[in-house]
């Protein structure tokens, strides 16, 4: 019971960690229907920003030397940048385009932005020890969790309360709910379309920085391709959750975290290393029984 | 108020309005008719700024607007309402309504106009916190235009009014126009059905196959078919 307790515990941490991806290519496909894989790089960067740019396996640390508030907006700071950088150069131009031809030019900002980071600091995986007195594990009621997992199911929370307060009470949260439903209606009542989509891109920069960190803290490791598996489960998420709908990208994220971290425990020892197959065939499932995924917009019927 | 003259607007090779002109005067309530694929919610959108006109112009109160972009032209005093409402469905009505109203600066007369038009339509005051999507067809309709009259638009442009409403809804959709239309407002409504245009136009022009075919005063309308020939096409182009 205790090691189930433990296993349940790693799964919500690693939800949590799934869910803010998720809500961020949610919300950026809700204004804009774009899937933005670059959200992927985006959290490389913003890894990567804490260090020095060198060919040094093990750097000196840049951003990351900063006192932790600093470090922390720091971080949030840079990636919020890149993520508007993009959307101004590479996505704005596009914003009438179907949505394959956005897809594949967040493809290409991938890309160029994951080798711009092979150029500045080499392809080989780096160490960095950042927050190393988080991953210490700590007693709660019985079990030994690591402060991490802790800091970042807390975080999850908090950024999913902020989320919705914006959401549901600030009149640029009604606007780009609006927005994200129905894009030409919401301009034709004055919803100014580029500051909507501007604000998305830099919630979804802000909760980009945050998985940095969290994973950085978490595995100590810089990789160019860090970014790459959370997107991906992090799109199956928002796509099982149901597109376009951001509660149920967050219900996806946590759903495909704890499915994930669950066969990883209970597999049968030789069938562990295709966890990720199993995850991928659960995907399928669901999909072939919802098809349009969990949450199906509300009241999404056509009313006579 | 709204003068538009040879408008020619083209989806790709098709042309969907061909040198198309339209006036509107001050306080006018005018209805534009016409079978499916006319142009006419074309004329709309392109007015409001969802469509780019491939040439002609489109003033209104004396400036050019042609090929303004849509949030914009809203802030001038146009304001549609499109072919099938486009309420949004997750909103709640006052989020709807909110959504409405944040291109005004008079914060206080917001307040008085959004009493106002909850006394004209009743029924959003009571599904007020209410999901939207969850309104009927004819309470979604009457949100859309409350909707767009909380902008306090000059010039209202509403696409389809009737289209999908029972024949008692679309009743109390007209008494509520021709109020709006008494107390000043201008009128542009476009209608596939010519049923009901006599009521509330003043002025009604025919388009056919992306051409104006008639277009005279409602007067002198209602005592012929000129309407109905030109609309099922027996005048043929002579009247234009």
């Amino acid at each position: 019971m205790r090691n189930f307790m433990q296993v349940m515990v790693d799964a919500v941490a690693l939800g949590s960690l799934l869910a803010l991806v998720a809500l961020a290519i949610g919300l950026v496909f809700g204004v804009m229907r774009l899937i933005n894989f670059a959200q992927g790089d985006y959290i490389t960067i913003g890894a990567y920003a804490l260090v020095v740019p060198t060919a040094s396996l093990t750097p000196a640390l840049f951003i990351g030397a900063l006192p932790v508030p600093l470090m922390v907006a720091g971080v949030l700071m840079v990636v919020v940048l890149l993520a508007l950088a993009t959307e101004r150069v590479a996505f704005r131009p596009l914003r009438n385009s179907d949505p394959a031809t956005l897809l594949i030019s967040s493809f290409a900002v991938s890309y160029f932005l994951q080798h711009l980071v092979m150029l500045l600091h080499t392809g080989r995986p780096k160490s960095v020890g950042i927050g190393q007195a988080l991953t210490t594990p700590i007693e709660i009621l019985g079990l030994r969790v690591p402060g991490i997992q802790v800091v970042t199911m807390a975080v999850t929370a908090a950024l999913l309360i902020a989320l919705v307060l914006f959401l549901k009470r600030t009149p640029m949260g009604i606007q780009m709910r609006a927005a994200a439903e129905n894009f030409q209606m919401a301009r034709l009542l004055g919803v100014p379309a580029n500051r909507v989509i501007a604000v998305a891109f830099v919630i979804s920069g802000l909760l980009g920085g945050t998985v940095s960190l969290l994973l950085i803290v978490q595995t100590g490791t810089l990789d160019i391709r860090m970014g790459l598996m959370p997107v991906i489960f992090a799109f199956f998420a928002t796509v099982i959750g149901g597109m376009g709908s951001l509660a149920g990208a967050a219900l996806g994220g946590f759903l495909v975290g704890v499915a994930s971290v669950l066969l990883q425990s209970y597999l049968p020892e030789g069938l562990r290393p295709f966890r990720d197959a199993f995850v991928f065939g659960l995907v399928i499932v669901i999909l072939l029984v919802r098809p349009k995924g969990l949450i199906v917009i509300g009241a999404a019927r056509e009313r006579v | 108020m709204l003068d538009i003259s040879e408008l020619t607007v083209r989806y790709g090779k098709l042309t969907a309005l061909e040198k198309t002109d339209i006036r509107v005067d001050e306080g006018e309530a005018v209805f534009v008719v016409g079978p499916n694929g006319a142009g006419k919610s074309t004329l709309l959108k392109t007015v409001a700024g969802l469509l780019r006109p491939a040439g002609g112009r489109i003033a209104f109160e004396g400036q050019s607007i042609a090929g303004g972009a849509p949030e914009r032209l809203c802030r001038r005093g146009l304001a549609l309402v499109p072919e099938g409402r486009h309420i949004f469905r997750t909103l709640t009505v006052e989020e709807n309504l909110l959504v409405g109203m944040m291109i005004r600066r008079d914060r206080a007369a917001v307040q008085d106009d959004l009493e106002q038009i909850l006394g004209l339509f009743p029924i959003l005051r009571e599904r007020f916190r209410g999901v939207a999507g969850n309104l009927s067809g004819g309470e979604q309709q009457q949100l859309a235009i409350a909707r767009a009259l909380l902008q306090r638009p000059r010039l209202l442009m509403i696409d389809e009014p009737s289209l999908g409403l029972a024949p008692l809804v679309i009743d109390q959709v007209y008494a509520s126009l021709k109020e709006l239309n008494a107390t000043g407002l201008t009128l542009l409504v476009v209608e596939q059905s010519t049923a009901r245009v006599l009521d509330l136009a003043t002025r009604v022009y025919v388009l056919r196959g992306g051409k104006v075919v008639l277009s005279d005063t409602a007067e002198a309308l209602a005592s012929g078919d000129a309407m109905e020939e030109a609309y099922f096409g027996y005048a043929g182009q002579a009247d234009a």
